[in-house]
């Protein structure tokens, strides 16, 4: 399942225009907002969620070559994060629901497709 | 892969609008050497975690990277306070951060634990008000006795 794939099958809105990173494909999800153990956790291709919203995130990101990054709550993100992403081809989705509902939810999207 | 690699980055101190950057940079030029994703990745997190120490802690400073044809080796140095205690230091959870700092999510104490976790060899050079430099070596294949 592909990012675009996940946010129009669960409603999370995307936040970054560049179509490119929401080709890539999820394969797990991880959520925690410590970004030393986040990055030394997040596996390629996972779902981050976290409710940081600063450049750290892109690069947190980045270096893990997550599929993507999902705020909860409707956290609102500064617009450098967004152009930093923009930059480094991060695709960064928002969602109104509690980061343990999404951990539940995408999860089960993906066992749906196993 | 012939012959070394080598690229040097300023970080600048307390700017996260470029921390990290260098970081990224060898990644990319890791990725393009055809460097396993494996080593790619625990290369990126040790030196990302001594760029930001060099950020936060250290008024910033310069980052050395040497990539061989069997290892990368990296070397963080900065002009900044040195560390009191390293031993301390080295413990995950001790941390010297501010607030500031820990509400971007950092500063859980968790750098260093972090370097040495992902890094082949680690080697700190620490004074009180000359600075620290932090070596770190990644080797490409398993090394025997290391």
């Amino acid at each position: 399942m592909k990012v675009l794939e996940l946010s129009q099958k669960l409603g999370y809105k995307i936040l970054t225009e560049d179509p490119a990173p929401l080709e890539k494909e999820v394969t797990g999800v991880y959520t925690c907002d410590l970004l030393s153990h986040a990055m030394a956790k997040i596996n390629q291709g996972d779902v981050w969620i976290t409710v940081h919203t600063n450049l750290n995130v892109i690069a947190v990101a980045s270096l893990t070559d997550c599929a993507c990054v999902i705020i909860p709550e409707e956290i609102e993100v500064e617009e450098q994060t967004l152009i930093r992403a923009k930059e480094k081809g991060v695709a960064i989705l928002s969602s109104s629901i509690s980061a343990a509902k999404l951990c539940y939810e995408i999860t089960d999207s993906i066992r749906e497709l196993q | 892969m012939g012959g070394v690699v080598v690229r040097q980055y300023d970080i600048p101190a307390n700017d996260f609008t470029v921390a990290g950057e260098a970081s990224s940079n060898v990644r990319k030029i890791l990725s393009q050497l055809g460097v396993s994703p494996d080593i790619v990745k625990r290369t990126s997190i040790a030196m990302y975690e001594a760029e930001i120490n060099a950020v936060i802690h250290g008024n910033g400073g310069q980052a050395l990277v040497e990539i061989d044809t069997d290892k990368i080796y990296i070397r963080i140095s900065d002009q900044g306070p040195g560390i009191a205690d390293l031993e301390l230091a080295m413990q995950e959870g001790y941390s010297t951060a501010p607030d500031s700092i820990r509400e971007m999510g950092f500063g859980a104490g968790m750098g260093l634990s972090n370097i040495k976790k992902h890094a082949d060899q680690l080697k700190i050079d620490t004074e009180i008000d000359k600075g620290t430099t932090v070596n770190i070596t990644v080797f490409f294949k398993p090394q025997t006795g290391v």
